[in-house]
């Protein structure tokens, strides 16, 4: 069987700064007819520019220097840029990770859609028309022959990511790349996008080259999948193989470090170090600076394709039967060090910390010719919840449900419009600027952007010490119990909490851009640490890291919660983390939590259709095969004009007409465990 | 839509009343009617008497802003400030300093400002845009390097070097058109020739070196990329999707300016001889016309008022994704 | 002789200036990450070039800064001194054949004879018309028909020597420096340069500075004996004038900023900042201000200011000191009417930063507003006040001429590229044409603008901004 696209040694070099960038370095893969070929990477590890490289759509810096991608035979490299034209969007089509930006603003979709049929198909007028209508149809979106006319900007996000594919369908291309699709979606509409591609491909019989950085995607959408590091791929495999045995010590790693529930009680597995710089040229195993495996052998000689079965090459020395002496290491892999963390059950004091009474936060929308106000963004509807002490409250939701703000209003960085939040038994809406700056130290703010939470014009030492100055802390400061006694220097302190953090005491002088975005979050930890809060608010503040990389904060703050018994209140999409780190889980939809409770009652036994819909949207690394998720309609609806009664019933599957009347009340479940929802007996009016 | 223009106009009102009364401190406050009396009448030798007549004539010889001498709604009403200022709201300017009528004046000189103001408008947007156009089509070769070269180079020479040599070489070494001048009807075209080439050229550097940046800009967007993937040409990409993207900025940003055209040019004018209100001013800057440059300032900073609601307007008109809510 | 040092208001300033371009140019040798964009600066070709100029004209017109009033020879008197009336400047003495060799009137570039025929009347009482020698300019050639070709030659031969000579012991001086500071040998460290290995690129630079030399050195040793440019209706030597323009030109490029500057900073963040009613405020202001056109606006303060000078003539002693304050008046005008601009931008920028997320870090920390704003805003909305600076200089610089010939420009006896176009310009119907003023006057004009924007540009590039955004500065401030 010839397949259909066949790379050999694709080398691409970037030339910004002053030494150019290897992104693609001896990349050789093929992809067979029909089949799903999913390239694995976290970021920088140039699977993107590998894309581009296909496509001959790299940015003006760069430059494919040498390698062969021969697709039907041709070689796509040696083509002029006028035959190349009609491969792209005929044979070969892309679709892009920000389908916001990838489509043409002051465009209609249906004329982008044209553009495409105009040019491989020659089709005009009615024709054309009605082709547009058909694929538009065919990706799902409703009242297609109303909106072809709309603009991308009266499209969601997950609408317009039908746009593109429809676009990038409608030439009915054999092979389509799929350039981190999903990355910017929900979980839920992410499950509608992935159903819809892998449907599409049912239908059509293209191929898909599907490059991501989420095993969960990788599992249920791949045939075949290529593991890429540092411009290389370093294992290639099909689904099974690779799900059941990863082999090469990074694709160990990868799994290692993803967090679940079963890995509750012991450390998330890290990989140490950072990826290498690309600018670099390589001399041995590119991996062998931060592998856990690695002898003199794989410093020195890059190691060659060795093959574990038909189906499962890797690139390591451990697996290279004609290297002899690679036994002795290869014993000890398999037992890597997940190392387990003491975990002490022993809360001390389980009162509560932090009590949110009916909060609400409405932003007024302005109009007419005196900008009055017509209605409000109701951001938060009545949230209530509690931190114990020492605990984790995970508050679950998907972007655009209020779940940022309200950990914003708790630090009263957003006035609430209504409701209370009491910190241990102080009241803090309302509180005089004073008095809520001598209580600010005890709550503290990671914030999910590595890149824009720390000042790039000041030194580490002057961010960590802006708060232990502004808030005038002696010598508590976040480290252990023990050396609290201890009187510290300021520049003392900035030492010690950066160790604890993980980092090493000279960095403070350095600035934040010399960091990768994993030490930015500490750094970022350390200096929430250095006012020794006891409530620390975590807003998403591992969604911007890779999987790796992720795992070595969890793990930080795993360790600070023992160390330290700081409670969190980690706002969060990601359900995997939701179950490795928290105890009690709040479900939040359209600025209102639909369930609550206890990590096990909630994530096993979910009962307001949300939850469940949430929970089956979430991609699952697993062998057993792709199994349906409850699939949700349409959209997250505007919070200026939510739906009349339980906010969910447009979306619900199991909706009943009462639901569009009343929202219904609180039914519980257990001490702990409350949903509201109407499929559930209502507590009877007292 | 109505509403937003309605409410635009309304905004607009407090800004206007802000220039009025800059113009009315300007005018009447730093220096008093008595000092320029004294200043137009020639410092040394000016007796009291000459400068209230001076004052009499013009109507200065009221307090500023409240007159006790007079009764009822009048202690307001004959005052420098009711009867100088508050009148420009209604385009009553008063009477210049050589007797004529402010506002007629306005309106006749208004047409040959429009004569080569908008013409140099028209053909600035084209030629730039064409130019910038070019530029970007072949970006990152020669033909771009030396084309934004030629832009630092025509964006460091002064518009006076444009007009002076212009008028030598063309007018007086050449005779190709007059030097300067103005008349009605069809021979009005040799008059205008020379200003508006000279006015299409003394303002290409910087512009057309902005134009380039905006599409420059617009080239690296996603949205092109997703364009080169479909397999459109490059011709294509640029036409349909980088221009109609990078026009919002540029045509908004030319709509400004339409009202101000009337104002014409202060140093074309003047130098080529066309009674527009450009030369008008200048003649009243020169001569010390205080009334007519009071006028000025408020007409032009009303027009650039309209100016801006225009710009909100077009905004809706050509960017889809803005509505005028 | 004797002087007494006179400060004038823009000296003031100038020195002013000079003060914190030194202390941030130390702050900022002293912070690595602040460096770095200032070195990118240093690799542009083009812009250090452009520096390399600009340095020159700079040094001119700090020459020319330094004020004093010269002691008049008083009859006899002993302690008593009395102070001239004229304020002249360090480049006035430095000039002063230049200065004080003045024509009767017009004389053409390199001319023996006045441009002007007058009536010369011989001792037997003949009259004759004809061209007259000039007083100063190739006074001393006795025949000036066959001797001025090459005395013009030789000196230029002279003089370009002169220049190479100098040069060369300079770019020596340099290399030596630069070879001592890096602990490299002079061979080495000059071989580097010839073969264009270096980071700053010094072989441009030198090939700039022997082009700069050498005109000095042949300007130098023509204008002892001629006016290489001409004179104008006075008789004074253009070539005098169109230096001695540089100043004001400088000034009017930089003090324009550095009056408008804190205003901008201050409104623009605190509107940004704090939003609300401060905002809305700000915004009226500046919306009001920017509404009138700008060059209507600095017509009607000039104007104003004029009637005000004309009716309080006691409170100047000296005709500099007078056109001293109306230039530093017409700064603080085209500031007011230039600040609008950047106020809107720097609120933009403010409004994007206090949404970032370490903002949001401070006030959980309780941070003070005021602690907030120096310390998290203002380092990071500089690289925007330093590309305004530098993309305004070249717009101010052309503006002062354009309105200098609309009449509200500089004093009219203050040297200017301005007043010297308007008074050349007035004589363009002349047969023949008197040209040199004005191709003098924009020759010097086009040098300075042109130098000014590579090296704005190559700010511009180095601190890479948002370039969009950034584009609108490079507004005309003076519209045509």
């Amino acid at each position: 069987m010839t397949s259909l696209l066949q790379i050999d040694n694709l080398e691409t070099i970037l030339h910004t700064g002053a030494t150019p960038i290897r992104a693609v370095d001896g990349l050789t893969l093929q992809i067979q007819k029909g089949e799903t070929f999913a390239l694995l990477g976290e970021s920088g590890c140039g699977k993107s520019m590998a894309a581009l490289s296909m496509m001959r759509l790299l940015p003006d810096v760069g430059e494919i220097v040498s390698g062969s991608v021969r697709f039907g035979g041709e070689d796509l490299l040696l083509k002029s840029e006028a035959s190349m034209r009609s491969i792209r969007g005929k044979h070969i089509s892309m679709i892009f990770q920000e389908p916001m930006l990838s489509l043409n603003p002051v465009l209609t979709v249906a004329e982008q859609i044209g553009e495409v049929l105009r040019r491989h198909f020659n089709l005009r007028g009615v024709a054309l028309q009605e082709r547009i209508l058909r694929i538009l149809s065919q990706v799902g979106i409703p009242d297609a022959a109303r909106r072809m006319t709309e603009y991308p900007f009266q499209f969601s996000g997950g609408m317009k990511q039908r746009v593109m594919i429809a676009m990038a369908l409608v030439g009915e291309p054999e092979l389509l790349i799929a350039d981190e699709p999903t990355t910017a979606l929900d979980v839920t509409i992410q499950a509608q996008v992935l159903e819809l591609m892998r449907d599409l491909q049912k239908q059509k019989g293209m191929a898909i080259l599907l490059i991501t950085h989420d095993l969960g995607v990788v599992s249920e959408m791949a045939d075949r999948i290529a593991v890429m590091y540092a411009g290389e791929i370093i294992e290639m495999a099909v689904r099974e193989d690779f799900l059941l045995s990863p082999s090469h010590p990074y694709s160990q790693k990868l799994f290692a470090a993803l967090p679940g529930r079963a890995k509750r009680d012991q450390g998330l597995a890290v990989i140490s170090g950072n990826v290498p710089s690309l600018s670099s040229k390589f001399i041995g195993c590119r991996f062998a600076s931060r592998c856990e495996h690695a002898w003199d052998l794989c410093r020195t000689t890059a190691p060659e394709w060795s093959t574990v079965s038909a189906d499962h090459q890797l690139r390591c020395h451990l697996y290279n039967k004609d290297s002899g002496d690679n036994i002795q290491h290869r014993v000890e892999l398999g037992k890597s060090d997940t190392r387990v963390v003491p975990v002490s059950q022993t809360s001390i004091d389980n009162s509560k910390l932090l009590c949110v009474t009916d909060l609400k936060i409405y932003f007024p929308i302005h109009k007419g010719l005196m900008k009055r106000v017509v209605g409000h963004v109701k951001a938060v509807d009545g949230v209530s919840l509690s931190i114990l002490r020492g605990r984790t409250l995970a508050l679950v939701g998907e972007s655009g449900c209020g779940k940022t703000t309200v950990g914003k209003s708790i630090l009263q960085l957003i006035t609430p419009t209504a409701g209370s939040v009491c910190y241990d038994g102080l009241e803090l809406v309302g509180l005089e600027r004073k008095r809520l700056r001598a209580k600010r130290a005890e709550f503290q703010i990671i914030f999910q952007d590595p890149y824009s939470s720390l000042n790039p014009r000041m030194r580490i030492i002057d961010i960590i010490e802006e708060g232990m100055n502004a808030l005038n802390t002696k010598n508590d400061i976040g480290v252990s119990k023990e050396v609290r006694q201890i009187n510290f220097s300021n520049g003392e302190k900035v030492d010690v909490l950066l160790k604890r953090v993980g980092l090493p005491p000279e960095t403070k002088w350095r600035y934040p851009h010399e960091f990768s975005g994993g030490q930015r979050q500490r750094i970022a930890i350390a200096r929430t640490l250095a006012v020794n809060p006891k409530l620390l608010i975590c807003d998403e503040p591992t969604s911007a890291l890779d999987v790796s990389v992720q795992a070595q904060i969890l793990n930080l703050l795993k360790e600070l919660q023992q160390g330290l018994g700081l409670a969190y209140l980690f706002i969060t999409h990601n359900i995997s983390v939701v179950e490795y780190l928290a105890d009690e889980v709040a479900v939040m939809y359209l600025g209102r939590i639909v369930e609550h409770g206890s990590v096990d009652e909630v994530l096993s036994n979910p009962k307001h259709p949300y939850t469940q819909a949430l929970l089956s949207a979430v991609p699952v690394v697993k062998l057993e095969s792709k199994r349906e998720a409850i699939r949700l309609h349409g959209d997250l609806p505007s919070p200026a004009n939510p739906p009349s009664g339980c906010h969910f019933h447009p979306r619900c599957p199991k909706a009943t007409p009462v639901c569009s009347e009343v929202y219904p009340e609180v039914t519980e479940f257990s001490a702990t465990h409350t949903a509201r929802c109407y499929l559930y007996e209502q507590p009877s009016p007292s | 839509m109505f509403d937003y223009i309605i409410r635009r106009i309304f905004y607009a009102i407090p800004i206007l009343i802000g220039v009025n009364l800059i113009t009315f401190t300007l005018f009447f406050v730093v220096n008093t009617p008595d000092d320029m009396a004294r200043m137009q009448l020639g410092i040394k030798r000016v007796t009291p008497e000459a400068i209230s007549k001076w004052k009499q004539e013009r109507g200065y010889d009221k307090p500023l802003v409240y007159n006790g001498a007079e009764e009822g709604a009048q202690k307001f009403t004959h005052t420098i400030f009711f009867e100088k200022s508050t009148a420009m709201f209604v385009f009553d300017f008063g009477r210049a300093d050589d007797g004529r009528d402010i506002a007629h004046e306005i309106k006749t000189r208004m047409l040959p400002s429009l004569a080569i103001a908008l013409p140099v408008f028209l053909l600035v947007l084209v030629a730039y845009v064409t130019f910038a156009l070019m530029m970007v089509f072949f970006r990152a070769t020669y033909i771009d390097f030396w084309g934004v070269v030629l832009c630092v180079a025509l964006m460091s020479i002064s518009s006076l070097f444009y007009i002076i040599s212009g008028q030598f070489f063309i007018s007086k070494l050449w005779h190709l058109v007059p030097i300067s001048g103005f008349s009605g009807g069809l021979d009005m075209g040799k008059f205008l020739v020379l200003p508006v080439v000279i006015g299409v050229i003394s303002g290409a550097g910087a512009s057309t070196r902005w134009y380039r940046t905006i599409f420059l800009e617009e080239m690296g967007k996603d949205y092109v990329r997703t364009a080169r993937a479909k397999g459109l040409p490059a011709s294509i990409i640029l036409f349909r999707h980088v221009l109609r993207n990078a026009m919002i900025p540029i045509l908004t940003g030319a709509v400004v300016v339409i009202p101000l055209l009337f104002l014409g040019s202060l140093i074309a004018e003047s130098f080529f001889g066309i009674p527009g209100l450009g030369s008008y001013t200048i003649d009243a800057i020169n001569s010390q016309d205080f009334a007519v440059v009071r006028a000025m300032v408020f007409l032009g900073s009303f027009l650039y008022i309209i100016g801006l609601i225009l710009t909100d307007i077009s905004y809706t008109l050509v960017d889809p994704r803005i509505s005028l809510e | 002789m004797t002087f007494k040092p006179v400060i004038l208001w823009t000296d003031a300033l100038i020195y002013l200036l000079l003060v914190v371009v030194i202390i941030f140019a130390w702050y900022v040798r002293r912070n690595e990450h602040l460096l770095a964009p200032w070195r990118r600066v240093g690799h542009s070709v083009s812009g250090m070039m452009a520096l390399t100029v600009l340095i020159l004209f700079i040094s001119i017109g700090l020459l020319d800064t330094i004020h004093f009033r010269p002691s008049v020879q008083a009859n006899g008197s002993t302690n008593n001194k009395i102070y001239g009336v004229q304020v002249l400047s360090l480049f006035d003495v430095i000039a002063t054949p230049l200065r004080i060799n003045i024509e009767k009137t017009y004389s053409a570039p390199f001319a023996t004879h006045l441009y002007t025929r007058e009536t010369i009347e011989f001792s037997e009482g003949k009259q004759v018309r004809e061209f007259p020698r000039l007083e100063f300019g190739g006074a001393h050639l006795r025949n000036p028909e066959e001797q001025f070709v090459a005395d013009v030659t030789w000196r230029t031969v002279a003089g370009l020597s002169l220049g190479l000579f100098v040069w060369s012991a300079f770019v020596i001086l340099l290399v030596m420096l630069m070879a001592y500071r890096s602990g490299k040998e002079f061979m080495q460290t000059l071989s580097a340069i010839l073969r264009n290995e270096t980071e700053v690129p010094w072989n441009a630079v030198f090939r700039m500075l022997a082009l700069i030399f050498s005109l000095l050195g042949i300007a130098l040793s023509l204008s002892a004996c001629y006016h290489i440019f001409g004179t104008d209706k006075v008789g004074q030597d253009v070539f005098y004038q169109s230096l001695k323009s540089i100043r004001t030109g400088l000034v009017i490029g930089t003090l324009t900023t550095l009056m408008m500057l804190p205003f901008a900073l201050l409104l623009g963040i605190m509107a940004g900042y704090f939003r609300g009613w401060i905002d809305d405020v700000i915004q009226y202001i500046y919306t009001t201000l920017s509404s009138i056109p700008s060059v209507l606006l600095i017509a009607a303060t000039v104007l104003m200011m004029q009637v005000y000078m004309e009716t309080h003539p006691e409170l100047f002693d000296t005709i500099a000191v007078r056109a001293d304050l109306r230039l530093l008046f017409l700064c603080i005008i085209l500031g007011v009417t230039s600040w609008t601009g950047l106020c809107r931008l720097l609120r933009g920028e403010t409004l994007k930063i206090r949404e970032m997320e370490y903002i949001q870090a401070a006030h959980s920390f309780g941070v003070s507003h005021w602690r907030i704003i120096s310390r998290h805003i203002l380092p990071n909305v500089m690289h925007i006040v330093l590309i305004a600076t530098v993309m305004d200089f070249s717009g101010l610089v052309l503006a002062e001429a354009v309105l200098s010939y609309v009449g509200v420009g500089v004093d009219p006896s203050m040297i200017s590229f301005g007043t010297m176009i308007n008074a050349a310009r007035l004589e363009m119907a002349r047969e023949p044409m008197v040209w040199w003023a004005l191709l003098s006057s924009f020759t010097f004009m086009f040098t300075l603008v042109l130098s000014a924007n590579l090296f704005a540009d190559a700010v511009q590039d180095a601190f890479n901004p948002r370039v969009r955004t950034l584009s609108f500065i490079n507004r005309k401030i003076v519209p045509r």
